[in-house]
């Protein structure tokens, strides 16, 4: 019931595949999907391991609302050890892959050890198979997820797998799924590249029930009313998330150029209204908006580029429609490199896709190469002839398709821009916290992202606290540390329903619980799932501790700790964090090192 | 004339709420593999198409059926399958030119839309209004 109490283990080094009852003791206390895999994973392996060794878990997970008609029911998580960051990763996606696994019977599936040889994972029910993937191997996520649904003649599969980048161990590889989703951070792509898997292909025809159908229902058509009722949530059907992009430039919040400026000159011409507008050939970058599993917001894009575009001219195979430009893609391809075209932006969001990379990491990692290319600590002789100046749309394009393909100049890219500048000498150039980079929001104007960004496990991350609403009313440090902790307490709970996250700007926690209520099994109360967010956040610190972070690992670059904003609203200020820092601490009931002490760790049921 | 369908693709975001809720109605529980509604996505979900019987005039899958399992509900105009009567042959899979009867491998007999009785829940439940009954 809303759990299909099964989880799907696949020992790859033996080739051998196991399911097994679902723990529900844990699933009562840490959900699902984030939290619950977190709890496999930490049970499972040594958080010293080698994050791109075998003895790291590759974790697949739904959640207890995955596949219902809750709104947004698409999502699943996948959890790790980040190679990126060294630290638990935990990256969720949307699309249709997370209620096919789920359909197919399994609310997990956790993948051990390394395949001596590629290979793709084909679920269809109780049949799960391992096939050869050497064809595979060295091709891309769009002819992979083509070719598996082709060779088993069965369209309805929804495939989730890796490109060359996954392959190559690029530090900030994604898994994509159904051409244009993605667990996007912490680079959850190069482990499954490390364990030589290639895909996994899921078709699912159980179904999914729930406890008490009628009032799941009555609750389920409540909460789809106040979503559609919410005018936040028509902004996000009509624009996408990109509407973002001129709040912040407004606003001063705006990384431009590796965070040099907080604010860029080009936004009418990579924003929603130029996305909708046709450009001199008469050509309209954005086509329509489409919908994950089951949500009922749609805020995706659906975009094509101008075939007259440098990019694509000579290259029909570009000439179709994808998925289209999202905030965090435009921040990454647009103002923290200087670049202000549509059509560039919108091409290296396809070659992300294409190749299985984030684009956030991707887009911090270059505007970085960007700033040593222009101090002049590389040269176009590192750079394989490109010039690396911020707003060169052209080496945006170029180094997109070279990290893909892991070639070149693309190898240093690879590395991720903590790695990438500490190679060059200047460790300070990396925007990014525990080696992950920012999005598209500077701490200097918004404080309370600061401390978010600082403490999140998975590096830095804008999903996983919500301080948003305190920061724009006032910029100041003071009284960020409670709504910080609070919301990122709900917000690994609200990762653990198998929701979208982007459902909590129109729904508090009740209305999470509610539906929690009538399809699990137990009682689901607001309290009860405040605490189990709790739970999960202080399971994630103590994988972290254990694998060797400390609190010298909550902090943020320099540039936003001692240099002051340009403009904008927040001109003249630093991030404050210290004073933010020691507060959290507090708050969380951890010492100063920043390790929970005894008594949190009992009052969550964490003392084991 | 009787209600029908309306599927306006161009409206459908592919979101399947109108797989879920054929699945409930009819199968008791959240199941796209059995809904009777199907949307299928052209060009990296640039198209998506809501699809369903049509309730033709022709019936062909009536008059192929040779248990005579379907009829016409006169309230409606639907073709409906009387599961007593289905022995699973899936003459009727074959003699439908728009691919819209299926087998349902778990009960052994077919499957089709029968307009929920003239109260269709895929309209119901569609948030964009592309399923629209009238």
């Amino acid at each position: 019931m809303s759990w299909q109490n099964q989880v799907l283990r696949v020992n790859l080094t033996e080739g051998v595949i196991t399911a097994e009852p679902l723990n529900t003791q844990w699933a009562q206390d840490y959900l699902g999907e984030r939290g619950l895999a977190t709890k496999y994973l930490i049970d499972g392996m040594d958080p010293k391991a080698d994050p791109l060794s075998p003895e790291n878990l590759l974790i697949f997970a739904t959640g207890p609302l995955t596949g219902t008609m809750s709104s947004t029911s698409g999502r699943f998580a996948v959890v790790t050890k980040g190679p990126l960051t060294n630290a638990i990763a935990c990256s969720n996606s949307g699309g249709k892959f997370g209620a096919s696994l789920k359909y197919a019977g399994y609310d997990m599936l956790i993948l051990e050890g390394r395949s001596p040889k590629p290979v793709y994972l084909h679920i269809v029910d109780d049949e799960v198979t391992l096939h050869d993937a050497a064809d595979l191997w060295g091709t891309t996520v769009w002819h992979t997820e083509e070719t598996i649904k082709e060779r088993h003649s069965d369209p309805q599969l929804k495939v989730a797998s890796i490109g060359v980048a996954g392959e190559k161990g690029v530090r900030y590889a994604c898994v994509v799924n159904d051409l244009h989703r993605a667990a996007g951070r912490s680079g959850v792509g190069a482990v499954m590249g490390s364990k030589n898997l290639k895909a996994i292909a899921a078709h699912g025809t159980k179904g999914v029930t729930v406890e008490d159908m009628p009032r799941f229902m009555d609750t389920v058509k409540r909460t789809w009313k106040k979503l559609a009722d919410d005018p936040a949530r028509e902004e996000l059907t009509e624009l996408g998330t990109n509407a973002m992009i001129d709040s912040m430039q407004e606003f001063g919040g705006l990384p431009t150029n590796n965070f040099q400026k907080v604010q860029f000159e080009g936004t009418d011409k990579i924003n929603p209204e130029a996305m909708a507008t046709p450009n001199a050939n008469g050509h309209t970058n954005l086509i329509t908006n489409k919908a994950c599993f089951g949500c009922t917001i749609a805020c995706g894009r659906i975009a094509h580029i101008d075939q007259n575009h440098f990019s694509i001219v000579n290259r029909k195979e570009y000439w179709h429609a994808s998925g289209g430009l999202e905030y965090e893609t435009a921040y990454a391809f647009g103002p923290v490199v200087g670049v202000d075209d549509i059509d560039a932006l919108t091409f290296a969001g396809y070659l992300m896709n294409e190749h299985g990379m984030d684009p956030i990491s991707f887009g911090a990692t270059l505007s970085a190469a960007m700033e040593l290319f222009e101090m002049g600590i590389i040269t176009t002789a590192d750079t394989d002839g490109v010039p690396l100046n911020f707003g060169n749309a052209e080496a945006l394009t170029i180094m997109a398709e070279k990290t893909g393909k892991y070639e070149g100049f693309g190898q240093v890219l690879a590395l991720g821009s903590k790695r990438m500048c500490e190679k060059y000498g200047h460790p300070e150039l990396s925007m990014s916290v525990k080696g992950q980079e920012f999005a598209g929001y500077d701490s200097r104007a918004l404080p309370g992202m600061g401390l978010g960004y600082a403490t999140s496990n998975r590096g830095a991350c804008h999903l996983k606290h919500d301080v948003f609403a305190e920061d724009m009313k006032d910029q100041s440090a003071a009284g960020k540390a409670e709504p910080c902790k609070t919301s990122q307490d709900a917000i690994a709970t609200i990762d653990s329903t198998g929701l979208c996250l982007f459902t909590s700007g129109s729904w508090d926690l009740s209305d999470y619980a509610a539906q929690l209520d009538a399809a699990c099994a137990g009682e689901w109360t607001t309290e009860r799932l405040e605490q189990t967010g709790e739970r999960i956040w202080n399971l994630e610190r103590q994988f972290n501790l254990a694998a060797g972070l400390t609190r010298a690992d909550d902090t943020l670059p320099p540039r936003l700790l001692n240099d002051p904003a340009p403009s904008g609203t927040a001109k003249g200020r630093v991030c404050e964090l210290t004073t933010m820092l020691d507060e959290y601490y507090k708050l969380r009931g951890w010492n100063q090192q920043g390790e929970p002490t005894a008594a949190t760790l009992d009052r969550l049921g964490l003392n084991t | 004339m009787a209600k029908a369908l309306h599927m306006y693709p161009d409206k459908c975001t592919s979101c399947l709420m109108c797989e879920m809720a054929c699945s409930l109605e009819n199968e008791g529980l959240f199941n796209p593999a059995k809904s009777r509604i199907k949307v299928f996505e052209f060009e990296h979900g640039k198209t998506s198409v809501p699809y369903t019987c049509t309730q033709c005039e022709e019936a062909w899958c009536l008059h192929a059926c040779p248990t005579n399992a379907i009829v016409i509900n006169a309230d409606t105009g639907a073709k409906e399958v009387i599961d007593d009567k289905c022995v699973g042959c899936k003459v009727c899979t074959m003699a439908c030119p728009y691919g819209t009867v299926n087998y349902n491998t778990s009960t052994g007999k077919v499957i089709k839309c029968d307009l929920c009785g003239g109260d269709p829940k895929c309209a119901e439940v569609c948030p964009t209004d592309a399923i629209v009954y009238r």
